[in-house]
């Protein structure tokens, strides 16, 4: 019995010296009010940095081989370049003005930028920092995507409501899809078959299919006690086995979670005030929230589909990157 | 050879036995006291909560970890509304007993007065008990409340704590009372304000947005504290001041009511009147 004990405390000692070795996986999450990025751990789900970044931060992504953050510092006019090692910039990208939305593509060198107040797509080399292209794209271009095979970016524009098909190969818009009103954000399924798009003043989730460029499907929602005018459509997460697709309602304060096969409702989540972007951890486990007015990001257990916990962060949270 | 303390022990077993037994005896007779019991909650549930399910979660406030709707805001509050209006009941049911002289015959016995009533409180706190799960498992059917498994049986304590600070207010109200139409005005003057005037409905910090001294009420009603109680150990968490409160609450009240049932006191009060 006493030696059992003592295995089991040497035990229990070993696994604490080896924890602080386990890296823990991380979420970055851009304050667009405070010009700050929230650190949050994903083990202890706890705010355990803040860093300043420039101003008014939105959208975040990390570069492909995660050591780099970029961050669309919207009032900067510029996207900024975070190492990730020691959380400083090391960079200014030339952005166009007002950076609000950003794509990298699968090759980790072109980053493609949504201009909103320039009507305008910049294609831009993180490595050489130089604008490579300028595409004219609708009034108030937002979401941005690549498509997973990396043939296709995907824009929004607001107020033209349409979404603009760039050919990467010539950096030439090819073709134009009508959707709801106000898109604002696009995502690629994993198999790059189908783009899901969120109408945010629409009310509507439109399924694109990539390959005719033609609406396939379009969802809208309902929730029991909430008026359909609070019901806006903005980020939305497909898991990669295209199992669920997450779709964050904003003032509705709610995240639909949709059966990506049959497109059918599944269930409403209750998170934060205004919800806005969704980010996955690395194995899909966690689906992570920003809830803009309320200040936090909620965490919802994919595979139990419940809230299991909201963070503070810092004013009007935005954007959303996980690094593991 | 009996021991001269094995009898005694023995009566006190066959009181416990024989006031529970009556109890439920009665209880299960009442088959329309258990529905009423379940209907008035279920109705502040489902009808009441339904006008506040708006967008707009409920704040997080411990225990919860994050947003919950309104229905998963009041469900531990109108658990603790079923134990309050069974021990307003129960205090109701004491005074029939007294018109009817079945108290007087329970009152008659030679263990301590104390015991008989301790036993009376137990019985009415099981019965509420049953009540209060069968509310639980109603409101996971109809209204989706969820809270984790294990968080039923840490709340049992809870439960049965609040049980007998009500049912002892119960008593202590029925030493008092000593006609049944009485009961009109302990509805109004006892159940209702200790009901609204807590964190049943809303959280403290609401009340306080609201008025300052309706929250110093709230902080005051004892019930306020047993709804806590309730609430922190459904979540499977343990809210000491509200222990402490609760069980305090609970010492106190249940003294009272056994010198309010003091015959000599009760006596003395009878033979003052003309």
């Amino acid at each position: 019995m006493k030696t059992l004990s003592r295995k089991a405390v040497l035990g229990l000692a070993c696994v604490l010296m080896l924890a602080p070795a386990v890296q823990a996986e991380v979420a970055y999450v851009s304050n667009e009010k405070d010009d700050t990025l929230s650190v949050i751990d994903l083990n202890s789900l706890e705010v355990i940095e803040t860093v300043d970044v420039g101003q008014r931060p939105r959208g975040i992504t990390l570069s492909k081989d995660g050591k780099k953050l970029f961050i669309c510092a919207s009032d900067s006019d510029t996207v900024q370049v975070m190492d990730l090692a020691s959380h400083r910039i090391i960079a200014n990208l030339p952005s166009g003005e007002d950076p609000e939305q950003f794509a990298l593509h699968p090759n980790n060198k072109l980053l493609y930028i949504a201009n909103e107040d320039d009507a305008l797509v910049t294609v831009v080399d993180v490595d050489n920092h130089e604008v490579l292209a300028q595409i004219d794209v609708g009034v108030e271009p937002e979401g941005m995507a690549v498509s997973p095979d990396g043939k296709w970016v995907v824009n929004t524009s607001e107020t033209t409501s349409m979404l603009h098909w760039i050919d990467t190969a010539t950096n030439e818009l090819v073709d134009n899809t009508l959707v709801d009103q106000r898109p604002r954000h696009v995502e690629f399924s994993r198999d790059a078959s189908t783009l899901w798009a969120s109408a945010e003043i629409g009310g509507s989730v439109a399924v694109v299919d990539v390959a005719t460029r033609k609406i396939v499907k379009k969802l809208t929602f309902e929730i029991r006690g909430v008026h359909p005018d609070k019901i806006q459509p903005v980020g939305v997460k497909l898991t990669s086995d295209g199992r669920y697709a997450f779709i964050a309602l904003g003032p509705a304060n709610h995240v639909a979670v949709v059966d990506a096969k049959t497109f059918e409702v599944l269930d409403y989540l209750l998170v934060g005030r205004r919800v806005w972007h969704l980010e996955f951890n690395s194995d899909e486990s966690r689906l992570l929230t920003t809830n803009g007015v309320s200040g936090d990001v909620s965490v919802i257990d994919v595979a139990d589909l419940k809230v299991i916990k909201s963070i503070k962060v810092g004013r009007y949270p935005w954007g959303l990157a996980v690094k593991s | 050879m009996n021991s001269p303390l094995l009898v005694p022990r023995l009566a006190y077993w066959h009181c416990l036995r024989g006031v529970l037994a009556r109890e439920f005896r009665r209880f299960m007779q009442q088959r329309s006291r258990f529905l009423s019991a379940l209907v008035r909650p279920l109705l502040w549930l489902v009808v009441f909560a339904a006008g506040f399910r708006a967008a707009l979660g409920v704040a997080i406030i411990p225990p919860y970890q994050t947003y919950v709707t309104y229905e998963t805001y009041i469900a531990p509050g109108l658990c603790c509304m079923i134990l309050l209006f069974n021990g307003m009941q129960s205090s109701l049911s004491m005074v029939y007993d007294r018109e009817m002289g079945s108290m007087r015959v329970l009152l008659m016995s030679p263990l301590p007065r104390a015991w008989l009533l301790l036993c009376k409180l137990v019985a009415i706190a099981l019965i509420s008990l049953t009540q209060v799960y069968a509310f639980l498992a109603l409101a996971w059917l109809l209204v989706g409340f969820e809270p984790p498994l294990a968080g039923l049986v840490t709340v049992l304590p809870a439960l049965l704590l609040t049980a007998l600070l009500l049912g002892a207010i119960g008593l202590l109200l029925s030493s008092r009372i000593r006609q049944l139409e009485n009961f009109a005005g302990v509805m109004n003057f006892v159940i209702f304000p200790m009901f609204f005037i807590s964190s049943a409905l809303y959280p403290l910090w609401k009340m306080r947005e609201a008025s300052e001294w309706l929250y110093w009420a709230c902080i005051l009603n004892p019930f306020t504290h047993a709804v806590e109680l309730v609430r922190h150990a459904l979540y499977l968490e343990l809210n000491l001041p509200a222990l402490a409160i609760t069980a305090g609450a609970t010492v106190t009240f249940t003294l009272l009511a056994v010198l309010g049932f003091n015959p000599e006191r009760a006596a003395r009060g009878k033979g003052g009147r003309p």
